[in-house]
């Protein structure tokens, strides 16, 4: 059956997302997306080099027409930096797409959620698609839908930290309430984490340090593939329930 | 005439954004513009008359994923901080 993820009439080939920070070079990253199926891959925008132009661009390696190039605005602290950065990255690229970080803290990278509601409402009035990085609170979700954000994405553990879903629950009473696809971004450390995201009924997983931090990058890529296609077919299939003892799944008719 | 570019000073003969890109060897499709913190539109890049002391930004995508890419990478990847992680992880039983 076809189960293909549909946001506001865009057509995604895959449910895992994958962040392009943190890879040796550009090869790399280019090899590793290539391994994961994704469609979607998130970007930074940054000051181009004007005295050394001889630095490889990005967009040579992951082709734009191939890809959907999600541009995010990591790094800014304020409503205003996220907003500069995303009307930049508006034009920069080639989608109304935007990934909305507002990020409250340098140690824990959490989101500062009330500069992220501003930025939201701000950017989708502006006709953006906007895809904010937000805390695993189910209040705040439903905030940011109503804003008019086109999809949510709790974060599963700090960025970069591996620790897996830390609050599945929470997770799971955000997926009951939302009307726009929930997309769990950052925290994810392997293979299971992303698993365990689908199986919870996620519409897509966000991954970056999990993959490019890999001893073997590529080989994770297509682990984390894998991972999600099996979570997501988990979670459609519909899990027995758990129980404490045992039951038999062999016949005792028939025994001698 | 004396301008700005990403923070630097720049000086230029050019007379507009198209020429002023073309003259860094920047590939105009690749970028995006922003002069005195307005984003200009791709249009505008031949119709905008640059003018003394005007500050330009001039951006692209490189690899990222989230948090600040810069900061976060020694952060997320260090030993130490790996160290720090498992110990958290032990401590609550995975």
């Amino acid at each position: 059956m076809e189960d293909t993820l549909i946001i506001r009439g865009i057509e995604f080939r895959s449910r895992l997302w994958i962040g392009t920070g943190k890879y040796r070079d550009f090869e790399e990253t280019a090899r590793a997306v290539e391994a994961s199926g994704a469609d979607v891959v998130t970007v930074a925008v940054r000051r181009v080099n004007i005295t050394d132009r001889k630095s490889e661009n990005l967009l040579d390696f992951l082709d734009p027409k191939q890809y959907k190039i999600l541009p995010n605005t990591a790094g800014c602290y304020t409503v205003e930096d996220a907003l500069r950065y995303s009307r930049l990255a508006r034009e920069a690229g080639v989608s109304d797409m935007i990934k909305l970080e507002v990020i409250g803290d340098e140690k824990t990278l959490f989101p500062d959620t009330i500069g992220l509601l501003k930025a939201t409402e701000i950017l989708a009035k502006e006709g953006f698609m906007v895809f904010p990085y937000t805390n695993d609170d189910p209040i705040m979700a439903r905030r940011l839908e109503d804003a008019g954000a086109a999809a949510v994405m709790p974060l599963g553990a700090p960025i970069g930290s591996g620790l897996g879903l830390r609050n599945p629950y929470n997770i799971r009473i955000i997926l009951e309430a939302a009307k726009v696809p929930v997309i769990v971004d950052a925290g994810v450390g392997t293979a299971s984490d992303a698993t365990i995201a689908m199986e919870l009924g996620c519409d897509a997983v966000l991954i970056n340090t999990a993959i490019a931090g890999a001893k073997d990058p590529i080989a994770m890529a297509e682990a984390m593939k894998h991972a999600v296609i099996g979570g997501r077919l988990a979670y459609r299939a519909g899990r027995i329930a758990k129980k404490l003892y045992a039951t038999a799944s062999s016949p005792l008719e028939g025994m001698l | 005439m004396r301008l700005t570019v990403n923070g630097e000073a720049y000086c230029t003969e050019k007379n507009t954004v198209r020429e002023l890109l073309g003259e860094m060897d920047i590939v105009p499709e690749r970028v995006a513009v922003e002069i005195n913190l307005k984003v200009l539109k791709r249009a505008e890049y031949t119709e905008y008359k640059l003018q003394e002391g005007d500050s330009i930004e001039v951006v692209y995508f490189v690899g990222g994923g989230r948090g600040s890419a810069e900061g976060t990478r020694n952060k997320c990847i260090n030993e130490e901080e790996q160290e720090e992680v498992w110990k958290i992880r032990l401590s609550l039983g995975e």
